[in-house]
């Protein structure tokens, strides 16, 4: 993966795959402790505790069609080697909330890449699906609900190519407001 | 800067492009493997590119969505396309560039872009 946001993607497909009808996804850039904090919280089956024990070895996965699971080992190994930190809070019924930190500065920490194209192509693709994304810095943070969007356009689908045209633009705008000169990939 | 109370006026402008669709008309599907090794190998970007020439040529009758493991990985990113009577072509290693000329070529004028189809032993090897 060459950018962060892929692996939020990546992560939100397994909130999918558990089944879950809302996913929130969260990107919080704090400049004065250099903290970057990523989360993806779903209300999914959540996993057993053998799942979970296990859920970081690449070789460990329920999927049938190919024997390792290699997102979550990915993304935990993009925190880690990035001075950061990587944890799952997960139980059966309860959902799951996948959080991944890093050092802003660190030489090796991926840049954050396209969150808005990581939230309107799932958008796209699960249109029954509520999501939720917060953007935040030290200041201030842009909250995004598809429950509002539902409010707003009526009987228009979400995943109308015109309406996700405009989401995409709208979180874009955001997160170069609220995290440029933050993140020193993004120009604000 | 953009808000959602601007999502109302948008709403008529997509109103009129549902109601140009032609009722009786199947939909064409455009299907983005979006597993890891898809996702890692650029299935986003891929999906991207279809929904924004669907969006820019108005293709009303066409959806663009996604799916879990094709169980190929060697072959991501992978794209099905289902014909309006639901059959299915393959395509393999997609990228932007292909993308675009699957819509205008095959989408647009029904004509499968035979080159970035998977090919017998390609499906056999993986
Ligand atoms: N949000 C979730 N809710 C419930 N179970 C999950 C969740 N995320 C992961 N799991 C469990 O953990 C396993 C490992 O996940 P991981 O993303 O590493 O691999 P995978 O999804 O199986 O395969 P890949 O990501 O390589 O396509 C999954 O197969 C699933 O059983
Ligand atoms: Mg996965």
């Amino acid at each position: 993966m060459t950018d962060l946001s892929l692996h939020l993607m990546d992560i939100m497909q397994n909130s999918l795959t558990a089944g879950a009808s809302c996913v929130e996804v969260g990107v919080k850039a704090q400049k004065s402790t250099d903290l970057l904090t990523l989360y993806v919280r779903d209300n999914g089956s959540g996993m057993t505790e053998e799942t979970l024990k296990r859920v970081s070895d690449p070789f460990y996965t329920t999927r049938t069609t190919r024997k390792a699971g290699l997102g979550i080992p990915l993304f935990k190994a993009s925190a880690e080697m990035a001075g950061g930190d990587f944890r799952i809070e997960s139980a059966p019924g309860k959902g799951t909330t996948v959080t991944a930190t890093y050092e802003i500065s660190n030489i090796d920490r991926k840049p954050l890449g396209s969150v808005a194209d990581t939230v309107t192509m799932c958008i796209m693709g699960h249109p029954g699906i509520e999501f939720h994304l917060i953007l935040e810095n030290e200041e201030s943070s842009f909250v995004f609900r598809t429950e509002e969007v539902r409010e707003q356009i009526g009987d228009v689908p979400v995943n109308d190519p015109v309406i996700i045209g405009y989401l995409k633009e709208m979180i874009e705008e955001q997160s170069r407001i609220l995290f440029g000169g933050i993140l020193n990939e993004i120009i604000s | 800067m953009k808000s959602l109370a601007e999502l109302a006026a948008l709403r008529q402008k997509s109103l009129d492009k549902l109601n140009m669709r032609n009722e009786d008309s199947e939909r064409q599907r455009i299907v983005v493997g979006m597993a890891t090794c898809g996702i890692a190998a650029g299935a986003r970007p891929v999906m991207n590119t279809f929904v924004e020439e669907v969006n820019k040529r108005n293709l009303t009758d066409v959806a663009v969505s996604m799916t879990g493991c094709m169980g190929m990985c060697v072959l991501e990113p992978m794209v099905d396309v289902y014909d309006t009577k639901g059959n299915k072509t393959t395509y393999v290693h997609m990228n932007p560039e292909k993308a675009k000329r699957v819509i205008a070529e095959h989408i647009v004028n029904g004509q499968p872009v035979t080159e970035f189809m998977i090919t017998a032993e390609e499906a056999n090897n993986a």
